[in-house]
């Protein structure tokens, strides 16, 4: 029996070995495919570079910064609000039957191909944009002009596919929170709104964060769907109105035809990609351990 | 126990072995061979791809012994590819470059492809000439009125960076400028919409107003509108005679090492059989 318990333990440590490796294979190539370009073309002038031009030597990726983030923080500003509404109703409100069929159909947002998000923003995000939006905000401002593919068309579909990580991750910690915390603030004369905000979401907020880091990973991640309405245009976009490009959909979309130093240029962005999304995973950690442990 | 559990790992590790040497085994090895018999991998241009698998598939129906693999991958990806020896054939959308040279041991014109201009249908202009394009497209005229048409903005759309189409349609069109030193600048407006692909590009156009596109001859259809180029209507005819300005080649490119089976189907392609098929998809026969 002994000798099985060491086999499997040792089966099990290749696993864990494999993984790890697999995630040190890919940061290994990823730097030194991309390394080349940031020591030639300077790091600084590779990040801070307002001129992407990959067939004319100019790899400035900040307009690509800027249109990453842009849809990313309009998909948060957007989904976290209407996902963190829609966990506290099924949690707290809806009978825990219905609720369930909700929260089947909001994970089932998950399965969805992010290619077809894609197609459904182009087939009809981008034109309600362009013929419904684009009229309204021209009565405020009569110079905004827009084609529809843009930051606003991407933050919408990206805020509908992060909603299934926000929703699920948020109910599970809600509906984690012990049934006494809501007794005893009900019991000292709290109504049902001030005990939803002054004691479940304070006490469900460490699973709350990390569904939005998660959802922010995967806004930052997302390729296809960004890549087929954001407009790709390589420039830092003054509303979000504008057309901007991404640095997944630019990496996705140049790979193919690129020249080699243009290909290295790519990977350069991949180094940048990883760094942000290190940065972030360091942020929820920390955020983690500031909050205690109660996760769902 | 013990003893189950390592014959089953030994199994285990025997037949992933297998398998691999399998998988690696039916790629290449076709040099040797005869030339109606092995395989043939073709690489590179998407908008290659389409007529290659045509070919092929005409080329493996009169060969049963002979397989032809037909990849995307890019026209950069085309000369990679025989540079890496992944592929027997690269497939190029515009001409081999200067610093691609050194690893083309020979390359074959195969067809030609013109490269139609096109605007959404509420656009009134039917005819542009190529310095208006230029200008379009490097941002100078930004509105339908300065080239004869309604009062509206004009929504550029292009192809990314590094696209063969977008690569013959810049340097034809003047957009890719060209200093003393002979650096080229591609000069595209940056308020230009990128799609990445042909049917992008369509889709785009056909549903975006007062825009403005370029997709490959072969790929029209009436979802947009054809404009005509210096007078000139975008078909075939026009493209060999020449009259029509925005055309490019498309190239077979193979490295020093070319097998007899690769060597028998660039001759057929090229050949009557071949110029057939292309001509049948859409393209241009050059032989």
């Amino acid at each position: 029996m002994k000798t099985r318990e060491k086999a499997i333990e040792k089966i099990i440590l290749i696993c864990a070995a494999v993984s790890t490796l697999a995630v040190a294979l890919i940061t290994i190539f990823i730097f030194s495919s991309g390394f080349p370009v940031l020591k030639s073309y300077g790091v600084f002038n590779f990040i801070f570079g307002e001129n992407w031009r990959p067939t004319g030597g100019q790899y400035g990726i900040l307009p690509l910064i800027a249109g990453t983030l842009g849809v990313t923080l309009g998909a948060l500003i957007i989904g976290i609000p209407t996902g963190l509404g829609c966990a506290v109703f099924l949690a707290e409100m809806l009978k825990k039957r219905s609720a369930r069929l909700f929260k089947a159909a909001i994970e089932l947002l998950a399965g969805i191909p992010s290619v077809v998000y894609g197609f459904f923003g182009l087939a009809v995000i981008v034109p309600v944009i362009r013929e419904y939006i684009l009229p309204l905000v021209q009565k405020i401002n009569p110079d905004a002009s827009s084609s529809g593919f843009s930051v606003l068309a991407g933050a919408i579909i990206l805020a509908i596919m992060i909603l299934p990580t926000i929703v699920s991750i948020s109910e599970n910690s809600i509906s984690a929170v012990p049934r006494e915390f809501r007794e005893a603030s009900l019991a000292l004369g709290a109504d049902k709104r001030e005990t939803i905000t002054k004691v479940i979401l304070p006490a469900a907020k460490s699973g709350i964060f990390s569904s939005i880091i998660l959802a922010m990973g995967r806004a930052i991640g997302e390729t296809m769907a960004v890549l087929l309405i954001t407009g790709n245009m390589a420039q830092i976009p003054g509303s979000p109105l504008d057309s901007a490009a991404t640095l997944t959909g630019t990496i996705a979309m140049e790979m193919s035809y690129a020249t080699p130093e243009h290909q290295s240029a790519l990977f350069a962005i991949g180094i940048i990609l990883f760094v942000i999304i290190v940065i972030l995973n360091s942020i929820a950690q920390a955020i983690m351990r500031k909050f205690g442990g109660m996760t769902a | 126990m013990k003893k189950k559990l390592l014959t089953g790992l030994l199994a285990a590790a025997v037949l992933v072995t297998s398998l691999g040497m399998a998988g690696c085994g039916s790629g290449g090895d076709s040099k040797d061979a005869a030339a109606d018999k092995g395989s043939v991998v073709i690489a590179g241009s998407t908008s290659v791809q389409p007529l290659s698998e045509a070919v092929a598939e005409a080329y493996m129906d009169s060969n049963p012994d002979v397989t032809v693999e037909v990849q995307g991958g890019g026209s950069g990806q085309g000369i990679k590819s025989i540079e890496e020896k992944i592929a027997d054939i690269g497939a190029l959308s515009r001409e081999v470059k200067d610093e691609e040279k050194a690893s083309v041991a020979d390359e074959y014109v195969v067809a030609k492809d013109g490269v139609a201009v096109v605007v959404n249908k509420d656009v009134k202009v039917n005819d542009l000439t190529l310095e208006q394009i230029k200008d379009i497209y490097t941002g100078k005229i930004a509105n339908w009125k300065e080239v004869g048409g309604d009062d509206k903005p004009i929504t550029v759309v292009s192809r990314e960076e590094g696209s063969g189409t977008r690569g013959a349609f810049t340097e034809i069109t003047g957009v890719l400028e060209k200093d003393d030193a002979g650096k080229e600048t591609d000069k595209t407006t940056k308020d230009a919409l990128v799609q990445p692909s042909t049917g992008a590009v369509k889709k785009t156009v056909g549903s975006t107003p007062d825009s403005i596109g370029y997709v490959s001859l072969g790929a029209l259809d009436d979802s947009v509108k054809t404009v005509k180029v210096e007078g000139i209507e975008a078909t075939v005819d026009n493209v060999l005679s020449g009259d029509y300005k925005i055309q490019r080649p498309f190239v077979y490119v193979v490295n020093s090492e070319m097998s007899d089976t690769a060597k028998a189907f660039i001759e057929y392609a090229t050949g009557a059989e071949g110029q057939k098929i292309v001509e049948e998809n859409g393209f241009i026969p050059v032989n």
